[in-house]
């Protein structure tokens, strides 16, 4: 991967959280009416596969024997009345809504598949063969990328509001659902480096690699040049500093292949160097472009640049005639 | 012919146990539930694609969970009884072969209105964690 691929990628990662996050609030699903009346015979179809033998879904006898004016539905099949059912699968619903395109988003990243997790129902009254039940649905959150047991994914809340043909609320529920990558499929977005610790001695060496410029603190009163950055020169002790630019030749003048523990920011075996520049200060870096077990100390080499991500870029060094990768 | 309609308990107080239902979760009842509801999803019936999608076969949907949840419930209640909220919280996944232990408890009494919480195993663990509130019928309680 060039740097600029690294760069642009993530870049896109802060890009893509804000793209999922201005969903926030919106509604998914405008007012929908499902296909059918509250009926006797779906009603039927559900008590039957659940096993539920309760005369008052089916029978109007019964029912009225408990004091209703007839059978009603399960409660928790409020939301069987308005499943889009086969048709969703081989028919796309006719137009596009923002719950398409958080679906396309999700999709984006990676969430193919998904699973229920959470459903709270509340019910404001029994459905009653006749009645028109529509749903609307408005996204309430979604959650930072979690690893569960299923894979990577985040959890996606919304709420979903059951009204009948008067539009009077019939029921409400908090619906959660993980999104996930399915595991094994496909590259999970690579871990950001650990941040360096950024002070006010040291700032200006970071806003200077930003720019691929490798700076070297110099000491204002008697010329020392020093690495890494501090307040104070150790030759003079004067608090006066400045820079110069590296010519960003060196020698590798200590190196170590580090194999584990891994972070998942690096790729292993990572060669961690101590290169003394011509200027003779030193500093750690990494090196690149050479198997580890062609470093050897002395080697000479050059300055290249990382651009890790959009706010940290690091000083790299490859063999002088190194073949580049 | 229709059956007989259910009793509500003749008594309810916190921490009364409710009869335990074991579900066996045949392939048949797990497809039926999904298509009894409008799921169409196919990791609810086609097993090759829900192996496909990361899941090592069909699994039960959430709208039959609930449905269990509901019959759980409502089998204790009575037929008179009204069900004013259902909430749960997945774990494992009911799969097929497997065989689903619902258990309850009264959590909280206040009037008509009771508070059952619910927990269904099966063999991998916890498949359902929840809430459901029931109001019985005048008296009852």
């Amino acid at each position: 991967m060039t740097a600029v691929e690294e760069r642009a990628g993530a870049a896109g990662a802060d890009d893509y959280e804000a793209r999922l996050q201005a969903f926030t609030g919106v509604e998914l699903v405008p007012q929908r009416r499902g296909s059918d009346p509250v009926n006797v015979p779906m009603i039927r179809h559900w008590v039957e596969a659940m096993g539920e033998t309760d005369p008052v879904h089916t029978d109007d006898d019964a029912a009225r024997a408990t004091g209703r004016s007839g059978p009603v539905a399960p409660a928790s099949m409020a939301q069987a009345w308005v499943m889009r059912g086969y048709a969703a699968s081989v028919a796309p619903a006719a137009g596009h809504s923002p719950f398409d395109d958080l679906a396309e988003l999700l999709a984006e990243g990676g969430y193919t598949s998904v699973v229920a997790t959470d459903s709270e129902f509340t019910f404001a009254r029994e459905l009653v063969p006749g009645d028109e039940v529509s749903v609307s649905e408005v996204l309430e959150s979604i959650s930072p990328e979690k690893r569960t047991g299923l894979g990577v994914g985040r959890f996606v809340t919304t709420v979903k509001t059951y009204r009948d043909a008067a539009g009077e609320v019939v029921a409400t529920q908090r619906w959660r659902l993980l999104r996930f990558r399915p595991p094994g499929r496909g590259p999970e977005p690579r871990a950001l480096r650990p941040r360096p610790a950024i002070n006010r001695d040291n700032a200006f060496w970071f806003d200077a690699a930003r720019e691929h410029r490798l700076v070297i603190q110099r000491c204002a009163a008697c010329g020392t040049l020093r690495h890494p950055p501090g307040p104070v020169c150790a030759a003079c002790g004067s608090l006066e500093q400045d820079t110069v630019e590296a010519a960003g030749r060196g020698a590798v003048h200590s190196f170590v292949v580090n194999h584990h523990p891994k972070h998942p920011a690096f790729d292993y075996p990572l060669v961690v160097a101590v290169v003394e520049l011509t200027e003779g200060t030193r500093l750690i870096t990494n090196l690149v472009g050479i198997a580890p077990e062609e470093v050897a100390i002395g080697l000479p080499v050059v300055l290249d640049w990382l651009d890790a991500d959009p706010e940290l870029s690091l000083p790299v060094f490859r063999p002088v005639a190194g073949k580049g990768t | 012919m229709t059956a007989a309609l259910r009793p509500a308990p003749a008594s309810v107080a916190v921490g009364d146990e409710l009869p335990e239902l074991a579900i066996p979760l045949t392939r048949t009842l797990i497809v039926a539930t999904a298509i009894a509801s409008r799921d169409y999803q196919d990791v609810h019936h086609d097993p090759e694609l829900a192996v496909q999608r990361g899941s090592k076969d069909v699994f039960m949907n959430i709208l039959t969970t609930n449905g269990l949840v509901e019959r759980f419930v409502r089998g204790w209640a009575g037929s008179a009884a009204v069900v004013e909220a259902i909430r749960i919280r997945l774990g494992a996944p009911n799969y097929p072969g497997d065989t689903m232990v619902l258990r309850g408890s009264v959590g909280a009494v206040d009037g008509r209105r009771v508070e059952v919480a619910v927990r269904g195993e099966n063999s991998l663990g916890v498949h359902v964690t929840g809430t459901v509130t029931v109001r019985l019928p005048g008296g009852a309680a």
